[in-house]
């Protein structure tokens, strides 16, 4: 059975103890938002999510968005739960207050996404695609394209998409056909074809505004001489109201593993009108706004994924009666004892518990620096903010995600040959989980980003937001004889990372391929150490508050905190060795080798 | 027309309540607390009359501890326009209740008053019927349906033979029913508003009202475990059990 109730108790601790004591004190300055709204609006969203769009979770995924003409329909409910998520005021939840919206805190909105993304991941796709058009469009266009279009994705009645993907041109964006030509008008008109596009076409909103990257004639080749456009689906006059179609049309829906509910469409832009976002020619680093957002947002699935698995896996863990604990009966008046007495169920549920609750501690950290980049006046500070966050979100897309991915795995062995059978709901957990190690960059990608790009910037400076944090909490603590459980641990595993860092720096300048080789080991490595920091600041924080501790939270996170530094951390010590040995034994095998155990 | 409307903070209906070890009452200790559902149901219809233009002004109000505010809040972010907080630390039994509803109704002298038909925690459903009784107005208790006429409200009632309508004259109480309406999810806008609208604090010695309690609870006990049931061989020892074990035949 999927089950899920918001983790309330671990987001209020986030925000109340983790966050409040981390030097964020702008974040609560600066806004309309006081501390005594969090425990109300994280209760209100959490019931919206358990009540509307759980129920329909299941449901979405059996029935799938179905075509029709050009008309994409999406599955029973839907409609429903996205006028009722736009009318109670959560799309613009964290957007300006120019625009409509009620400028909370980023931190506070990635809570909202993680229970969104637990509770129904293909409806969450809607809003987050549309908060992230909203801050592409209101980073680079001109102000009338601001004034038109940002109120009206602000109340949700218009809805927004990303179109980078064309059937050559994937991971590759500088293969990129569609075609711009400019009008005397000042705007453009697009052509050609964009496929998987999610949202490009449904009934909950009545306008769908997609941006679009495409080439105008002449325009260098590769991905420096791209665009990017926003095109509307129906073009609206200067008041807002709708005028007339325009040339866009959805050709199709895939028929796909997951995320049913959510429709991956093909696009065909016929002589559409659109206008130009940002300079021309420098489309790529408008996006980037978006992309960057989409990514965060694309881990927070990852972690909304792992936090259901969890609880699903649990409620079923709890129930299950089959065979003894190894030690002898624990509940000799039933015929069985429950799953969870086995060590091995055990095992993995702390897994996925420790991980999900450990991923939130750093996209709760990552969020906050969102927030900083963009309050901070002071510039060191917030070249600082925003070092974390471009460092953090490649690591945040592909772990968060490995992690959705893993613990949906772990949750169907956890029901055995139960949860193979879909009338459960935890086969379609993995099915939804493992799209998003795909989308927004594949999380090979993600790896490439980090060890190619935001290792190198600036000469290491991205690094030192991270490592600079990490040393001098240990330094500080090095006495802490409460933490000897974590700080030696986290030590060890930040001296790791260190090395492995200068090695590939060494020998990636050399050999790209050896950058390239291990740069998904390395991403985890890196995650599994800044996992470890969070770990050791909530043992820290926990430890402090053990005496007023009546639910038992506090002593709950130090053993969960235990359970992660020396069960699962360890992985870096492997990964460690891997990456060392260099890349050499697979960069260097020959191709045909590859085929040598079967004739072609 | 002014409307009041009383809203008590209660145990998650989600929440699978717990005896405490003592016998003395049910574990409330560190479980999640919501609005009393029925009480969601009369904020719904106040906030549902404001914006029909029947209703003029909303109140709030709830007694209990200092978290009792909490559940103000909420009735105010679901639209309610201030809140009153009877400040009490301790259990009220209903008529304390209702006295001290009544206290402040002498003071504010709304046209409707309307209450959850009981609370989800002790489902006593007298709190509403001696309210009414204590200032001598009308009462349409169980209501699925209102509506207003002048100087009159018609009340659909839910009856044990099916549904009632009755007309009272202004003044008067209310009690809901599940069908009156579906309460709404406060708004994230309403939310932030929230916190702007005034709640007033007073307490049962400001109002004159005593609240010792009168009566005394003397055990509380889960209900019985079910007992598991048993396999008859023929129709002959499953007579012969009806007869003499459940003896439901003779
Ligand atoms: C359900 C769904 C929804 C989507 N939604 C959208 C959307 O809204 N908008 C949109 O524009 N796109 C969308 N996409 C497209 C998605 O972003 C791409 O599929 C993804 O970026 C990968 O591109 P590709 O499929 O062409 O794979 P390819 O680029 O062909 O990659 C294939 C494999 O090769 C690897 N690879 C490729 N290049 C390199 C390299 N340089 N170095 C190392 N490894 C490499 C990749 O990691 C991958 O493992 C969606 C896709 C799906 C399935």
């Amino acid at each position: 059975m999927q089950v899920y109730k918001a983790p309330l108790n671990d987001m209020k601790f986030l925000f109340k103890d983790f966050l409040y004591d981390g030097g964020f004190d702008i974040i609560f300055q600066n806004s309309d938002f006081e501390f005594s709204d969090l425990d109300l609006i994280l209760d209100q969203a959490a019931r919206f999510c358990e009540e509307e769009l759980l129920p329909i979770n299941q449901t979405g995924d059996g029935e799938g968005c179905s075509y029709e003409r050009g008309q994409v329909i999406t599955p029973t409910g839907f409609k429903e739960a996205y006028e009722k998520y736009v009318s109670n005021g959560w799309q613009s939840a964290t957007l300006d207050k120019k625009y409509g919206g009620s400028g909370l805190p980023y931190v506070l909105g990635v809570f909202l996404d993680e229970m969104m993304s637990s509770s129904n991941m293909s409806f969450g796709n809607f809003p987050g695609l549309t908060t992230n058009a909203f801050a592409a469009i209101e980073k680079s266009a001109s102000e009338e394209l601001k004034d038109l279009y940002l109120p009206k994705l602000a109340t949700g009645e218009w809805s927004g998409t990303m179109n980078l993907t064309e059937p050559q041109c994937g991971t590759d964006l500088g293969l990129t056909r569609t075609m711009a030509l400019p009008q005397d008008d000042d705007s453009y008109r697009i052509t050609g074809t964009k496929i998987f596009i999610t949202g490009g076409e449904h009934d909950l909103s009545e306008n769908i505004i997609h941006l679009v990257l495409a080439k105008t004639p002449g325009a260098p080749k590769g991905i420096k001489g791209i665009s990017l456009f926003l095109v509307p689906k129906i073009i609206p006059n200067p008041d807002g109201s709708l005028d007339k179609n325009n040339g866009v049309e959805c050709g199709s829906i895939e028929d796909k593993m997951g995320i049913k509910a959510s429709p991956t469409c093909v696009m065909r832009y016929n002589d559409a009108k659109g206008w130009l976002v940002g300079e021309l020619h420098k489309g790529m680093s408008a996006m980037f706004v978006m992309m960057n957002g989409a990514r965060l947002m694309v881990g927070v699935q990852g972690l909304g994924m792992t936090e259901i698995a969890y609880q699903s896996a649990l409620f079923y863990a709890k129930d299950r009666l089959q065979g003894r604990h190894p030690g002898g009966a624990k509940h000799p008046d039933k015929p069985a004892d429950p799953i969870l007495v086995h060590p091995d169920v055990r095992k993995n549920l702390l897994k996925i518990k420790s991980l999900s609750e450990g991923v939130r501690g750093l996209i709760a950290l990552t969020a906050a620096q969102v927030d900083v980049a963009r309050l901070e006046k002071d510039k060191l500070k917030k070249q600082k903010a925003e070092d974390w966050v471009a460092l953090m979100t490649p690591i945040i897309k592909a772990y968060g995600t490995d992690i959705g991915s893993e613990s949906a795995n772990l949750a169907v062995q956890i029901y055995g040959g139960h949860g193979y059978i879909k009338e459960h709901g935890v086969e379609q957990l993995i099915r939804d989980a493992r799209i998003a190690q795909l989308y927004e960059g594949t999380n090979g990608i993600q790896a490439l980003d980090l060890v190619g790009r935001k290792l190198t910037q600036h000469n290491g400076r991205l690094l030192r937001s991270f490592f600079d944090l990490v040393e001098n909490y240990i330094e500080e603590n090095s006495l802490n004889e409460q933490l000897e459980d974590f700080v030696p641990l986290l030590t060890e595993s930040i001296e790791r990372l260190d090395q492995v860092t200068a090695f590939i720096a060494a020998k990636g300048l050399s050999d790209p391929s050896e950058g390239a080789g291990p740069a998904a080991d390395y991403l985890k490595m890196f995650a599994l150490t800044a996992i470890a920091y969070v770990w050791t600041r909530y043992a820290d924080i926990s430890y402090k508050k053990q005496n007023d501790d009546p639910k038992g939270f506090y002593k709950a996170k130090i053993e969960s905190g235990k359970f992660y530094m020396s069960k699962l951390l360890p992985e870096t010590g492997y990964l460690m060795a891997s990456i060392i040995s260099g890349a050499k034994s697979y960069t260097d095998y020959d191709d045909v080798n590859f085929e040598t155990g079967f004739q072609l | 027309m002014k409307v009041v409307v009383a809203v008590k903070r209660v145990i998650d209906y989600n929440v699978k309540v717990r005896v405490k070890s003592d016998n003395s009452g049910v574990e409330t200790a560190n479980v999640k607390m919501s609005m009393n559902p029925f009480d969601e149901i009369a904020v719904e219809e106040g906030v549902r009359m404001r914006e029909a233009g029947v209703a003029r002004e909303l109140i709030a109000v709830s007694m209990g501890p200092q978290q009792s505010k909490e559940t103000i809040r909420t009735a105010l972010a679901m639209g309610s326009d201030r809140g009153i907080h009877v400040l009490h630390p301790d259990a009220l039994e209903p008529l304390m209740v209702a006295k001290l509803m009544a206290a402040i109704i002498r003071k504010e002298a709304p046209d409707i008053v309307i209450l959850g038909k009981q609370a989800i925690d002790d489902d006593s459903s007298q709190t509403g019927q001696m309210l009414a009784a204590l200032l001598g107005w009308a009462q349409g208790t169980f209501a699925s349906k209102l509506d207003f006429e002048g100087e009159f409200v018609a009340v659909t009632r839910e009856i044990d033979g099916g549904l009632e309508t009755i007309k009272l004259k202004l003044p008067a109480i209310i009690t809901t029913d599940l069908r009156l309406n579906t309460p709404r999810y406060a708004s994230l806008p309403n939310i932030m508003k929230a916190k702007k609208k005034p709640i007033e604090e007073t307490s049962p010695g400001d109002l004159g009202v005593d609240v010792t309690p009168r009566l005394i609870t003397v055990k509380v006990v889960e209900p019985a475990k079910r007992q598991a049931g048993v396999k008859v061989e023929n129709v002959e020892e499953l007579v012969e059990k009806l007869r003499n074990e459940a003896k439901v035949i003779s």
